[in-house]
């Protein structure tokens, strides 16, 4: 297993935004996590990376990468592996790439800090190759502003890919995009993925993008996994009341519906979490009992687990 | 017809920002106008609200000519007329409590007393789902759904025949969303209201609309009632879009077709056809002559493409299905 995440608990404080988190991640697969916003799937993500700012921090869990504990792992050791073997990309371009720095010196710098490229300029030609930039070499002396909104998510690919990490984990990496640029960023992963095998994280709200990329899913809600299953067991079986309001939410072209199947109400800020299932005010299946603990995922068939007492229903 | 324009441009300078466009929403019908970003669908609702001036065309607002009409005379279509944006935290004044904010349009409208403004304040409320008691709170103690329902009283607050929505959910979180397309939906149905709906989603759209343009550079490229919009779209634009959606269902994986290329700017159009540059049925003809709308699409072609692979939007499965009924009907009985 490249990445095993194990019963992470992240606090800010008195919340914990990250409540008992498990995942796993083989190289050359992609996990898929589903949620809202508030859900923790983020602040899941910076656990991994050791990004957390103050007062986050891992109170209980364990990450191991690659047989290495990343909790042990000195800050040194630590700065060295991210970016070089765990990279990061996010939503929004614009504001994680630097506007007065042309594309080539950002991606350059990133090779520098890893002493990853004996020729620097010529491995970031090659990453701006390897995301379908035309005329690579070109692009390397212009800034941020004088690209397209693809453009610029591929130079942020280009970016986390240079050094060939072994893990690449996407918070939400095609939300702002079109959706004709969208199937051009999708395609590109899946690409890259299957050029350098790495493990892929990939978060976001968009169960279509989860369908499309996923192998395994973790549903999120709340701090808490309340669904995990296989891609294709997760949507011929969903399980968690939660996942089927999800899927009742999101309107169908294959289907005329006079309504959407909405979920009432929002999600909970973590202040507001209820003792019991977190899900349960919002639950049409809530009994009494939803309310007493917790409840923990359960194996309803093999590989698919749901935090469901209902279930299956 | 409440709403109708005849070949509407807007230029800035070179810049081409929407070009001959012309359509029209006729009374409780809604019309949703698509296209990815920089097509032209903002720019579009912008000049047929009259916040900017065209460069050519015209626009009637039932049946008047509202084009030249000078800002003091645009009172009465203003109040005819509610927007909803797309951040309706941006929209909604920080300082003013949410009762004030849906007064506001029927105190600047001088809509009956005071009282009768209050008692049609705290029924818009209940209309959008919202407590009375939400009137005394400020924009930021809610949630991006509650605002938006917030958003969506105040478009109705002076009796508006005309809604434009401008991209009403696309900044909400799945759940919410669906809550306030089902919200939307019922307004509509309930108020017998004419809708102009802006958006990209064509999931959101094909929900919503009754008929469908779509936008491509400044121009409509393919204008449909929606059944037949979605069941044979005819323009390759319209078909890249539905073929670049990801649907949620496995079965279909891989079959992403992306659209190849970037847009290319308004400010530096290819000569002919505006799509020509990224369309795979593209010959002379589309690099010599721009395609009119005619019979509801542009493009030289459109008769002799092969239908589209219409399995393109998957479907659910038998057990998904059967368990999203009951999840409905639980949900029903619990509202009840």
């Amino acid at each position: 297993m490249l990445l095993t995440v194990e019963g992470l608990a992240t606090s800010f404080g008195r919340m914990r935004a990250v409540d008992g988190v498990s995942i796993a991640v083989p190289a050359g697969r992609t996990l898929g996590i589903v949620g809202e916003s508030g859900c923790g799937k983020s602040v899941l993500s910076l656990s991994i990376m050791r990004l957390l700012a103050a007062p986050g921090s891992i109170i209980a869990g364990g990450i191991t990468f690659d047989g290495q504990d990343l909790l042990a792992m000195p800050q040194r050791a630590m700065r060295r592996l991210r970016g070089r073997d765990i990279a990061m990309i996010f939503q929004e371009p614009m504001t994680s790439l630097n506007p007065v720095h042309t594309v080539g010196a950002q991606i350059i710098e990133a090779l520098r800090a890893h002493d990853a490229a004996a020729d620097p300029r010529a491995t970031a030609i090659a990453a701006l190759t390897r995301v379908r930039i035309p005329d690579a070499a070109a692009a390397m002396d212009k800034f941020p502003h004088q690209l397209s909104g693809g453009m610029r998510q591929r130079v942020m690919i280009a970016m986390a890919i240079a050094c060939i990490p072994r893990l690449l984990i996407a918070d939400e990496p095609t939300t702002a995009l079109d959706v004709t640029v969208q199937a051009q960023i999708l395609e590109l992963l899946r690409d890259l993925q299957a050029e350098t095998g790495m493990g892929l994280i990939l978060i976001t709200h968009d169960l279509g993008v989860i369908a499309e990329m996923a192998d395994e899913v973790a549903v999120m809600y709340a701090g808490r996994i309340v669904e995990s299953a296989s891609a294709q067991d997760l949507f011929d079986d969903p399980q968690h009341p939660y996942t089927l309001g999800l899927l009742g939410s999101i309107p169908r072209l294959d289907l005329d519906r006079a309504r959407l199947t909405a979920i009432e109400g929002t999600v909970p800020p973590p202040h507001a979490w209820p003792p019991g299932c977190r899900f349960a005010p919002r639950c049409p299946f809530a009994i009494t009992a939803c309310d007493a603990a917790p409840p923990p995922l359960r194996e309803l068939s093999p590989g698919h687990q749901a935090a469901c007492i209902r279930a299956p229903l | 017809m409440i709403l109708q324009a005849e070949n509407l441009s807007k230029h800035y300078g070179a810049l081409r920002a929407v070009e001959g466009v012309s359509l029209h929403v006729a009374r409780g019908e809604t019309l949703a106008l698509v296209g990815e970003s920089g097509c032209g669908k903002s720019t579009t609702a912008r000049l047929l609200l009259r916040l900017i001036a065209p460069s050519a065309g015209t626009i009637r607002f039932d049946g008047q000519d509202i084009t030249n009409l000078p800002a003091g005379r645009l009172r009465d279509i203003r109040r005819r007329t509610g927007v909803v944006f797309q951040d309706p935290y941006a929209s909604l004044n920080p300082r003013l409590r949410v009762g004030d904010a849906i007064l506001e349009p029927m105190q600047v409208h001088r809509l009956g007393t005071a009282a009768e403004q209050r008692a049609r304040m705290q029924s818009l409320l209940g209309l959008v789902g919202l407590m009375p008691s939400h009137a005394e709170r400020f924009p930021h103690e809610f949630s991006g759904g509650q605002r938006q329902r917030i958003g969506i009283a105040r478009a109705l607050a002076a009796g508006p025949e005309l809604l434009v929505c401008d991209e009403p959910v696309s900044a909400l979180d799945v759940s919410i969303q669906a809550q306030v397309v089902n919200l939307l939906k019922d307004l509509q149905s309930r108020l017998g209201l004419a809708t102009l709906f802006i958006a990209h989603d064509l999931g959101v759209v094909k929900h919503m609309a009754d008929r469908v343009a779509v936008m491509y550079l400044g121009r409509i490229v393919e204008l449909a009632d929606k059944r037949s919009l979605f069941a044979n779209p005819r323009h390759p634009y319209t078909r890249a879009l539905l073929a670049a959606i990801p649907h949620p269902d496995p079965a279909l994986r891989g079959r992403l077709r992306p659209l190849g290329g970037d847009i290319p700017s308004p400010a530096n159009l290819p000569p002919g056809c505006r799509f020509q540059t990224r369309c795979a049925h593209a010959t002379d003809i589309c690099r010599r002559h721009d395609p009119p709308l005619q019979d509801g699409v542009a493009c030289h072609h459109h008769a002799e493409l092969p239908p589209m692979d219409m399995a393109y939007a998957g479907a659910l499965s038998e057990t998904a299905t059967r368990r999203l009924a009951r999840f409905a009907e639980a949900a029903a009985e619990r509202r009840a």
